[in-house]
């Protein structure tokens, strides 16, 4: 499980000796490959820790929504964390958080994936859009509209990457018919069975021709 | 999961040697398999190298064979127009695999090195030899449903979970590396190892070396050609036992064939002998019925696996069917 934990937080005794010992075996190599030389030089002498710190957090650039983002993570946040701990975007759901359900799913330039399976570093400037970025205003989206429309939720809880799938289901020309939707949307797990009501929001959206 | 460095590797020749330096240290391609381990702390490297920025993820049309890189993304290519015309096995086998969002996360290299799906693998509470060498095996009289049937050892009998290496199994696939010792090529077939009395290792690979490309030779296998998946539901689920079946038909006569199963060995397990039994004869029902029967010749059950025998027989029978009727 990833923590919250920014490099604006307070330092536990605890924590600065593992950080200690995590630099002393850390090689030149890796310290080069996310410092700049002069805290390479600092860690080596062991002169602060701040710089400790610093070493554990990388900075990524990150844009979500159209807003641009320059945070300092630690490595093992995960895309998915990320939005919903550190962005507050809690729209993007945690299901299994292992790629078994599908509720995490966004697009990250213009694909689909799992955020839960994502490390949130390796996204490096990269265009994120989760459920809160379909909406124009107050006008939904029309796959957003469709799943109302249809009844194509219930609980709700898997909505959000239903719906994410189901416009990146369009976009990549798999859905032709109803097996092939199917399909294509069985990486979303709906624990309520919305699935027929689901297929019939994407088919609607498929057929009305707008543009998504 | 525990925290860790994170490197980019800009060429193969560092992501090598920024590896080899850090005997704890792993390559992440799309993570999909890599982050879920570390999640549920079965690994926990000190050091990822990404290798995402790598130049592998061209797919290459040479002469007399394809080149994929090993970055290529498993959606890329089961998409690719000419990978769907001239190895069309492949992109069947990558289609049946995980889901579309996994699939474009999923990398080729990445697929071939993805561990097994055994349950007691995963749950840190129960011996495994394959993640604590030495603790035993729960599946062995344990709960073994999923389990293999075909070369299984006193120490694992945990299968590869791969689809798409069952066809490459079956495509005389070459495997490209690069390591601290140079390049080298591995036939694809010698690629995963059987589990003997060492299952922590799955393959032949050396921890330091990376996958870079994998090849296939250009073949006949353009049309009679189908990749059956048997599974607990319609989709999205790994298989209990899989069938890459490739024909090459003259006038109803078997000119050549490639056949290959999933989900019955440690590796993707290639059926020579039944291979060498359909050349040159004349398609008929009975015919593939005695193919499927063949084929699991010497397969052996743990118990809750026993109906994996029947359904190899079926299974084979009715791939070589599909295909032959395409
Ligand atoms: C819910 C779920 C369902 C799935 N269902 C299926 C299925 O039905 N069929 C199927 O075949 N697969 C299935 N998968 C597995 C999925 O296909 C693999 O996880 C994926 O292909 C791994 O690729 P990756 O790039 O994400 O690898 P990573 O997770 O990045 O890496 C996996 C391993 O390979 C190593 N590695 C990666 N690239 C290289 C390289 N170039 N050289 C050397 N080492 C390398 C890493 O160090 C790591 O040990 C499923 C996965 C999930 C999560
Ligand atoms: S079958 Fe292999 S992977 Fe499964 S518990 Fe036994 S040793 Fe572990
Ligand atoms: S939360 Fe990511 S797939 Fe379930
Ligand atoms: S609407 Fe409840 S999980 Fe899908």
């Amino acid at each position: 499980m990833a923590s919250k934990k920014t490099n604006q937080d307070k330092v536990t005794p605890e924590d600065a000796s593992s950080r200690r010992d995590f630099i002393k075996k850390s090689g030149l190599f890796t310290a080069l490959a996310l410092t700049p030389p002069s805290l390479v030089m600092a860690s080596d002498k062991k002169w602060d820790e701040k710089i400790a710190e610093y070493l554990e957090t990388v900075p990524l650039s990150i844009e979500v929504n159209g807003t641009k983002h320059n945070l300092n993570i630690e490595p093992r946040t995960t895309l998915l964390d990320l939005l919903r701990e550190q962005l507050q975007l809690t729209g993007t759901k945690k299901g299994c958080d292992h790629g078994q359900c599908g509720a995490c799913t966004v697009h990250v330039n213009g694909t689909r994936i799992l955020s839960c399976l994502s490390l949130a570093t390796m996204q490096q400037n990269a265009q994120v859009t989760t459920i809160e970025g379909l909406s124009k205003g107050k006008k939904l989206h029309p796959m957003q509209e469709a799943f109302i429309k249809h009844d194509g939720f219930q609980c709700g809880y898997c909505t959000p990457g239903q719906i994410m799938s189901g416009i990146a289901c369009i976009k990549e020309g798999h859905a032709n018919s109803r097996e092939e939707i199917s399909e294509y949307m069985s990486g979303n797990i709906c624990r309520c069975g919305a699935y027929h009501n689901i297929v019939d929001a994407i088919t609607e959206v498929k057929e009305g021709g707008k543009e998504i | 999961m525990k925290n860790f460095q994170i490197i980019k590797a800009l060429s193969s020749s560092s992501a090598v040697t920024g590896k080899a330096k850090d005997n704890s240290s792993m390559f992440i391609a799309g993570g999909t398999n890599l982050v879920d381990l570390m999640k549920k702390n079965i690994v926990a490297p000190d050091k990822l190298v990404d290798i995402n920025g790598l130049d592998l993820k061209k797919i290459e049309f040479l002469k007399g064979k394809v080149s994929i890189g090993a970055l290529a993304k498993n959606s890329q290519v089961a998409e690719d127009v000419s990978i769907k015309e001239k190895y069309p096995l492949l992109a069947l086998a990558l289609a049946a695999g995980a889901s579309q969002q996994i699939r474009h996360m999923a990398t080729v290299g990445g697929n071939m090195l993805q561990k097994t799906r055994c349950s007691y693998y995963y749950n840190t509470d129960m011996p495994c030899n394959k993640r604590v060498p030495k603790s035993g095996c729960g599946a062995i009289g344990g709960s073994n449903r999923m389990a293999a049937v075909f070369g299984t050892s006193d120490s694992c009998i945990a299968v590869h979970p791969s689809d798409m290496c069952v066809a490459l199994a079956a495509l005389d696939a070459k495997v490209l590396v690069e390591g601290p010792k140079g390049k080298r090529e591995i036939d694809f077939t010698d690629f995963h190892r059987l589990p003997g009395n060492t299952p922590e290792k799955d393959n032949t690979l050396d921890s330091r070396e990376l996958i870079t490309a994998v090849e296939i030779p250009d073949n006949n296998f353009t049309k009679n050609v189908h990749y059956l998946k048997v599974r607990d539901r319609t989709s999205y689920a790994f298989a209990l036992v899989s069938v890459a079946a490739a024909l090459d038909i003259k006038d109803n006569t078997i000119n050549d064939v490639r056949l290959a199963m999933g989900g019955v060995a440690h590796k993707p397990w290639r059926l020579t002998e039944t291979e060498k039994f359909l050349k040159g004869k004349t398609i008929s029902e009975d015919l593939f019925k005695q193919a499927g029967h063949l084929s699991m010749k010497g397969a052996k059950g743990f118990g809750d696996n026993n109906f994996k025998l029947t359904l190899g027989e079926n299974a084979v029978a009715e791939a070589l069917t599909i295909a032959a009727s395409k």
